[in-house]
């Protein structure tokens, strides 16, 4: 027992470790991409109209003329101390925004894949114990127009139904203007709303959130359906779950203990794998619903071409990323024996 | 031994192609009557009819798709059978041109990335050793970074136009192609048989062309499908966030940005290129889906290993 | 009365959508009580199948016939909780390669635990882990090994903890598919030398499917020679091995390297498909002592010389 969790510590910290060297690849890819590139944001916004020795003197001051290896080490240093420079478009700190937009982002991104882990792995369980039967065909072919439906447009349709027609839900915002916002506790509206008691506010946040989980969590769904789905019907069939049923254990406990739990590992992990997509789709699922988080600052920084903005925003996911992946492999050898080396 | 002669050459397209290529469609022709066969073919039977609807499209669109015909967000009826949008365009003769833009992006994309990525993964993983260990960290640190917004920054940095957001395309599925071949090589690479060539002195380069690259080929049909549906998609996002094409030539992505805003009022405008372009994904991925499900027994129970000749 | 298990006429068919697979064909079978009965036969024979069949551990697409009596019940016929119940209890069964064979996300602890509660639920866990412990005493495995997980054990120690599983609740019958197949030699011969000290303690019968010859001849006293689906010969074993009958039987028994003429025999041909009916004797491409009635009319099982050897043949 001992022996378990101290291979478990060993595991976390070398995984821990690992997650420098692959934070500045990606820091500095990012790097790469944005200063080697041709073009400037400066020129960018002022187009040709802008007076030329205005637009050097900004660009002088963004640092822009240094030598490369200057630039590169102002900008690290700028990520680690907070200081990614100020948006072009709101003048407001670029760290600013992000803690602004973030609980959103993490808000929606929570509620999708609650929504696309209990879909997922429900209809995915239950196509894999009916294999090639109508349910399994029936179940497969609706994951596979799940995770190829265009997000935004199936925001678009969603937000056409169920708000406009129906009338059921808003489609727009976190929130509805009429009622009072929460004291910040932690930037969620459900949680801040819940902490201070607002019952109604509570409703409300969730009520914004309904559709644009909906919308991103059903798309992931499609992936997640399949996954399981594949890896049940293979833990089904492992030699050890025979062998339990050889003991006579009775097919209720075969299959959770045995075929499900097994099959679950690996689900797990692709499920980690998907919070790319996650992130992805957390950008055109709130710019369809005017849902101000990271996703739709993405999209202002890059339609005004903020420059600042993009590479805080870039830099912002990339780190999440990492440590996402972190936590998910943690998870992962916390669930499985055997990966703790 | 004859290894390295003009026969031996002749032999791997005779072998690796020709014949297998032969049986590969006698078998897909047997088993295309199983379900996983009826997938195949109506995917194949849709991305026929888009191929041929966008190079038909001066004949088939009735208007001109970038001409006003009507009064601006016209409902679907009459001569608009699928309504015409706030420029007053006609939406059906939109779609029919639309088709054009992605089928060629998926062309140009998933070239590129294939071009780049399977090279390289097949170098990484039969080199193995400290080139490949960078090479992977390099791209699963790519590959861990979220699509979409990869796509955003390159296209963003590289401009519009449908090279430049092919080209993002591509670079953000490369990662894609190096895993799994690479994965799928250090695998195939620890077969005895291609112990043996190595150790009888065959070229390095001839044992990945003669026995590694034909076996790993069986898994590029599958991500090259999903390439292309994925390709399709992330053009779309991309142009619906106001990056991927310059305004003029329709396309389905295009569309939508163009119109959504208006969707309570014009919503046939939005709706038909977003579900143009779901059939097309969906065609692309029963392709690749039913490819995967017909070609692994296949290769399988087949037991790809060249002889070696003594 | 000392049977134990009697088929009769059992059968086992698998559809596939190549047509129907006919594994196991009238199979006729008898094991008493303590007594061991060897199952040989080539790869693909239907062998393990038949092991199966006896348990109810077949696929979805298995179609069974005949009957399977168990001291009297036909097992064929019970319902799954009932036949359930005699799993593990009453028959047990171990299988052939013991490295994917337990739960990797359970200790071996929670094996015993979990097994000695589905058979009885009124069984407190401590007392379920007492019964552990002493049955892994008798298959000579440390106490230790209790709190591990299955990856962190060796082979031969997983067998043992498969074995220790099936002596739970000292069954009648026990089942074993090749259970030293996937084993080196040492470890073979450690892990017999084990069941057969168990099986004189127990008073246990085992089904021992195998294709090795040498351990047959070992420990059975009885011994079924299987050929595509069908028992071609069944006997005592001293009498079989000493004069085998069966055309296949001999084949099989000088498949042996000569060492004074260092020759290899091997029967020629390969075994048939199975798919699909088929008319005569199975054998036929193969056997030298072929006849022309053996091509379209299958031999029937007959009693043959004074140890009533039942042989399939039409030589006689």
């Amino acid at each position: 027992m001992a022996g378990s969790s101290a291979s478990l510590r060993a595991y976390v910290i070398t995984r821990v470790l690992l997650m420098v060297p692959m934070l500045l690849i990606l820091l500095t890819f990012t790097f790469l991409l944005l200063r080697v590139a041709p073009g400037d944001p400066v020129s960018a916004i002022y187009g040709e109209k802008g007076n030329p020795q205005v637009i050097d003197q900004i660009k002088r001051e963004l640092g822009l003329y240094d030598p490369l290896p200057v630039q590169y080490f102002t900008y690290l240093r700028g990520v680690f101390t907070g200081n990614m420079g100020t948006s072009i478009v709101s003048s407001k700190p670029v760290i600013q925004e992000i803690q602004d937009r973030m609980p959103a982002t993490l808000e929606l991104t929570i509620s999708s894949m609650i929504v696309a882990s209990l879909i997922g792995i429900g209809f995915g369980t239950f196509a894999g114990t009916r294999r090639d039967r109508p349910g399994d065909f029936g179940t497969r072919i609706a994951a596979t127009l799940a995770y190829n439906i265009p997000i935004f447009w199936f925001g678009l349709i969603l937000k056409l139904i169920f708000g406009l027609w129906l009338g059921w839900l808003p489609v727009s915002g976190r929130f509805s203007a009429r009622l009072n916002l929460p004291p910040r506790v932690t930037g969620m509206y459900t949680i801040d709303t819940l902490l201070s008691g607002d019952f109604r506010a509570f409703v409300d946040a969730i009520a914004h959130l309904i559709l644009p989980s909906l919308t991103l969590g059903i798309v992931l769904a499609g992936f997640f359906i399949r996954i399981t789905r594949v890896n049940v019907i293979q833990s089904m069939g492992s030699d050890f779950v025979e062998a339990a049923r050889a003991r006579g254990i009775p097919e209720r406990s075969v299959f959770f203990r045995h075929g499900l739990k097994n099959a679950l590992v690996p689900v797990i992990t692709t499920m980690g794998l998907t919070f790319a997509l996650l992130f992805s789709g957390a950008i055109l699922t709130e710019t369809v619903f005017s849902f101000e988080g990271m996703g739709r600052f993405v999209y202002y920084a890059i339609s005004y071409r903020d420059y600042p903005a993009i590479q805080g925003a870039v830099v912002y996911y990339g780190i999440l990323m990492v440590v996402i992946s972190l936590l998910i492999d943690i998870v992962n050898a916390f669930v499985d024996p055997r990966i703790r080396y | 031994m004859a290894v390295g002669d003009a026969r031996g050459r002749a032999t791997i397209l005779g072998r690796f192609v020709g014949r297998p290529a032969g049986r590969l469609f006698a078998h897909f022709l047997r088993e295309s009557k199983s379900a996983a066969g009826i997938i195949v073919w109506i995917g194949i039977g849709i991305v026929l009819a888009i191929i041929f609807m966008a190079i038909l499209a001066p004949f088939l669109a009735p208007f001109d798709p970038n001409t006003k015909v009507a009064n601006p967000e016209t409902p679907p009826g009459g001569a608009f059978v699928m309504g015409v949008d706030r420029s007053g365009q006609d939406v059906l003769s939109r779609i029919i041109w639309g088709a054009r833009i992605p089928l060629a992006i998926i062309a140009v994309a998933t070239t590129i990335s294939l071009a780049i990525g399977l090279p390289m993964g097949l170098l990484s993983g039969f080199v193995g050793g400290r080139l490949d260990r960078i090479l992977v960290l390099v791209m699963d640190s790519i590959y861990a970074f979220p699509g979409l917004l990869l796509a955003i920054v390159i296209a963003a940095i590289i401009g519009r136009g449908v090279l430049n957001i092919s080209v993002a395309i591509a670079i953000v599925y490369i990662p894609t192609y190096f895993r799994v071949i690479r994965n799928h090589v250090s695998q195939v690479k620890q077969e005895p048989y291609v112990e043996a060539a190595i150790a009888l002195g065959m070229p390095r380069r001839r044992v990945i062309m003669r026995y590694v690259l034909p076996n790993v080929a069986q898994s590029i049909p599958v991500i090259f499908s999903v390439n292309a549906a994925d390709s399709v998609l992330t053009e779309a996002g991309l142009t619906f966030l106001g990056l991927g094409l310059p305004p003029g030539i329709p396309d389905w992505g295009f569309d939508i940005s163009l119109n959504w805003q208006r969707f309570e009022a014009s919503w046939w405008a939005t709706f038909y290129p977003g579900l143009f372009i779901l059939i097309l994904t969906t065609a692309l991925t029963f392709v690749g889906e039913g490819l995967n499900d017909i070609l692994n027994p296949l290769l399988r129970k087949r037991d790809l290993k060249a002889t070696v000749e003594a | 009365m000392n049977v134990l298990l009697e088929a009769k006429r059992l059968s086992v068919t698998f559809e596939t959508s190549n047509g129907p697979v006919h594994a196991v064909k009238d199979v006729d079978l008898t094991i008493e009580k303590g007594t061991t009965v060897g199952l040989v036969g080539e790869s693909g024979c239907g062998k393990s199948t038949l092991g199966r069949a006896i348990l109810r551990l077949l696929p979805e697409n298995a179609r069974v016939n005949g009957s399977v009596l168990f001291n009297g019940l036909d097992l064929a016929i019970l319902s799954s909780k009932e036949m359930r119940d005699i799993r593990g209890r009453n028959i047990a069964m171990i299988f052939q390669d013991p490295m994917t064979r337990l739960n990797p996300l359970m200790r071996i602890r929670d094996h015993f635990v979990e097994t000695i509660r589905a058979h009885d639920p009124t069984v407190r866990p401590e007392e379920a882990v007492e019964r552990a412990l002493k049955v892994l005493a008798d298959v000579r495995v440390p106490a230790d090994r209790m709190s591990m997980y299955p990856h962190e054990l060796s082979g031969g120690m997983r067998q043992r903890i498969m074995i220790a599983l099936c002596l739970l609740f000292k069954p009648a019958l026990l089942i074993a598919d090749e259970p030293t197949t996937a084993l080196d030699v040492i470890l073979e011969a450690q892990i017999l030398q084990l069941l057969q000290s168990i099986m004189h303690e127990y008073d246990m019968a085992v089904l021992l499917i195998t294709h090795n010859l040498g351990l047959v001849a070992e420990f059975a006293d009885r011994v079924a020679v299987m050929y595509a689906g069908r028992i071609a010969e069944e006997g005592a074993t001293v009498p079989l091995f000493r004069e085998p009958r069966h055309p296949y039987t001999q084949g099989l028994l000088r498949s042996v390297i000569d060492l004074d003429t260092m020759k290899l025999y091997s029967v020629p041909g390969a075994p048939p498909s199975l798919l699909g009916e088929s008319v005569g004797c199975p054998f036929v491409p193969r056997c030298e002592k072929r006849m022309a009635v053996c091509e379209t009319v299958f031999p029937e099982i007959r009693l043959v010389g004074e140890d009533r050897r039942k042989v399939a043949c039409h030589l006689y």
